[in-house]
């Protein structure tokens, strides 16, 4: 062997090893993480803590179950607002890339993405608190909403611009409108990719604690009202790991336990959904 | 003669729009599409120039030529599909069954269905064979059941595909191999009723038995439609058309019956490329 056959391994081997420690690297974090959160979160984790309310402080027990509906609402609120002007904004950008508008509309969206999630919950809270004056589940929800936003806008426009021109073609061709051809043959087709990415955002919002701070604040009761302030597991465990007391600490473990869970769950839901959506599209099953 | 149709030698194509065709004759019976001084552009690219012709009704007519002589770009422009790309400029004129396709206020959508196309590359939708096949109608507002039940029927069997799949009627088209797909996209587009299909390469990305197949859908298609059908292949061209016109370099060289243009052809150009000296 050369001593230029020898070089090239080594460096060959020198990226592979590199390129291995990178992985491990980007890995640690998540691996610390679960670790932490399962050690100190998994002991106290009752069946009650999913059934029962938050006792007073100094009476052992006691659970989530309110702020576990609570981020239930406030997700489904953030969803029914974010899918339908994220979807339509992502077929606007698509239908009119080159727009001056579009441009816009893509830009803003990037910034939008970009805005400190505390920032978010200050404007849900000078649009949707301080006109009522008072703290709300649906304020909570615009906030998530607004967050939601931006990331369906731009998946959604860019998985309709990996559609086949030709599909559009064939409905034009058989006579359909643009924008029928867009609802009935476009969007269909994209579909399991938009779900993927409406079930991604709802995972990264659900985790969100500062917009909900100021807006659906918290509530020590069980509530479902939504022109009421309602609990949240992100702001539940905020307010218990903050608290000076032994038993509110193991609550909130538990809690933070409880939303990676939850996360992971919408993370594999959007898998599964998308093999389904792709397998029943090429008609394989 | 006042058309604002400018020769090829000037530069730019002016728009559309001012285009009139008022002395235009009246389609002979028997004539399907006239064409008179079609030229088109995209943009600087002058692709068509002083196409003039007239396609028989119910009949088989073949555009050959090299690649881009323009072929597909004047089959396009029957249906109006280049109305996609935002720098096409037409003039001359375009006269389907008599009646000029870019006439401001024409409704295209209209012309689209009174024209079918089927593309190089068949595109089923990622839907079932039968809401393929019905997608047109739908569109049009036809939703009753039984309408659509007799309408997936007929297409299918014209287009030869309906003993393959009428047990499978539900499942996705995806799932049909090539040659299917293709004759699914021919049902599609014969389920509205055209009086005119237009084909654009539909055999190119078959194999020779598919292309058999749909070359004697064709044959039995002419019966009730008239089909343009733009082709690569010499021997499709001179085995399912009547008429063959040959393009080179955006000019429409020849037409004329199939059979005289392939054997004894007027033209040196025409002579060397169904010769195989070029192209």
């Amino acid at each position: 062997m050369t001593a230029l056959d020898l070089r090239r391994r080594a460096t060959s081997r020198a990226v592979e090893v590199f390129c291995a420690a990178s992985v491990l690297l980007a890995l640690v974090p998540l691996g610390f993480i679960l670790f932490f959160v399962l050690r100190q979160g998994v002991p106290s984790l009752r069946p009650e803590f999913f059934t029962q309310m938050p006792k007073p402080v100094g009476e052992p027990g006691g659970g989530m179950a309110n702020a576990m509906v609570g981020t239930l609402i406030l997700i489904g609120l953030a969803t029914l607002i974010a899918v339908p002007v994220g979807v339509v904004s992502g077929v606007f950008l698509s239908e009119y890339k080159r727009s001056r508008m579009g441009s816009a509309v893509r830009f803003a969206a990037d910034v939008l993405n970009g805005v400190p999630s505390i920032v978010v919950g200050i404007f849900a809270y000078s649009v949707a608190v301080l006109p009522f004056r008072r703290f709300t589940a649906l304020a909570g929800g615009v906030a998530l909403g607004v967050m939601m936003l931006p990331l369906i806008v731009r998946t959604t426009e860019e998985l309709l611009r990996l559609v086949p021109e030709s599909f559009k073609e064939g409905a034009l061709a058989l006579g359909a409108t643009r924008s029928r051809a867009v609802w009935t043959v476009i969007l269909p087709a994209a579909l399991p990719g938009i779900v993927t990415g409406i079930l991604v955002a709802l995972a990264r919002v659900a985790g969100e604690t500062a917009p909900l701070l100021f807006t659906s604040l918290n509530n020590r009761f069980f509530s479902t009202r939504l022109d009421q302030p309602i609990a949240s597991l992100t702001v539940q465990v905020y307010t218990y790991a903050n608290s000076p007391y032994e038993d509110w600490h193991r609550q909130a473990w538990a809690g933070a336990t409880v939303l990676i869970a939850a996360i992971l769950v919408f993370s594999l839901m959007a898998r599964f959904v998308t093999r389904r959506l792709e397998r029943m599209h090429r008609g394989t099953a | 003669m006042s058309r604002d149709v400018e020769t090829p030698s000037e530069p730019g194509i002016r728009i559309r729009t001012e285009v009139r065709a008022p002395e235009a004759p009246p389609a002979a019976a028997g004539t399907a599409i006239t064409l008179r001084q079609v030229n088109f552009a995209y943009g600087d690219n002058h692709v068509l120039h002083d196409v003039s012709m007239d396609v028989d009704e119910k009949r088989v007519t073949a555009f050959i030529g090299p690649s881009g002589c323009g072929k597909s770009t004047l089959l396009r422009c029957l249906n109006r599909m280049n109305d996609l790309i935002e720098s096409a400029h037409l003039t001359g004129s375009v006269l389907v069954k008599g009646r000029d396709i870019y006439a401001p206020g024409t409704d295209v959508i209209a012309v689209r269905r009174r024209v079918g196309m089927v593309f190089q590359k068949s595109n089923p939708f990622p839907k079932s064979i039968f809401d393929n096949v019905v997608y047109g109608l739908r569109i049009n507002g036809v939703h009753d059941r039984a309408t659509l039940d007799a309408a997936v029927e007929k297409s299918l069997t014209l287009a030869a595909l309906w003993d393959e799949v009428k047990d499978r009627l539900h499942h996705s088209a995806l799932s049909l191999s090539g040659g299917q797909q293709q004759r699914l996209c021919i049902a599609r587009a014969i389920a509205v009723e055209p009086e005119i299909l237009l084909m654009d390469e539909p055999c190119s990305a078959l194999d020779p038995i598919a292309t058999l197949k749909i070359e004697e859908l064709i044959y039995s298609l002419k019966e009730r439609y008239t089909i343009v059908i733009v082709t690569h292949n010499l021997q499709q061209a001179a085995r399912v058309s009547d008429k063959t016109a040959f393009f080179w370099l955006g000019r429409m060289v020849e037409y004329g019956p199939t059979a005289a243009l392939f054997t004894n052809p007027r033209e040196k150009l025409t002579e060397d490329y169904i010769t195989g000296r070029f192209g």
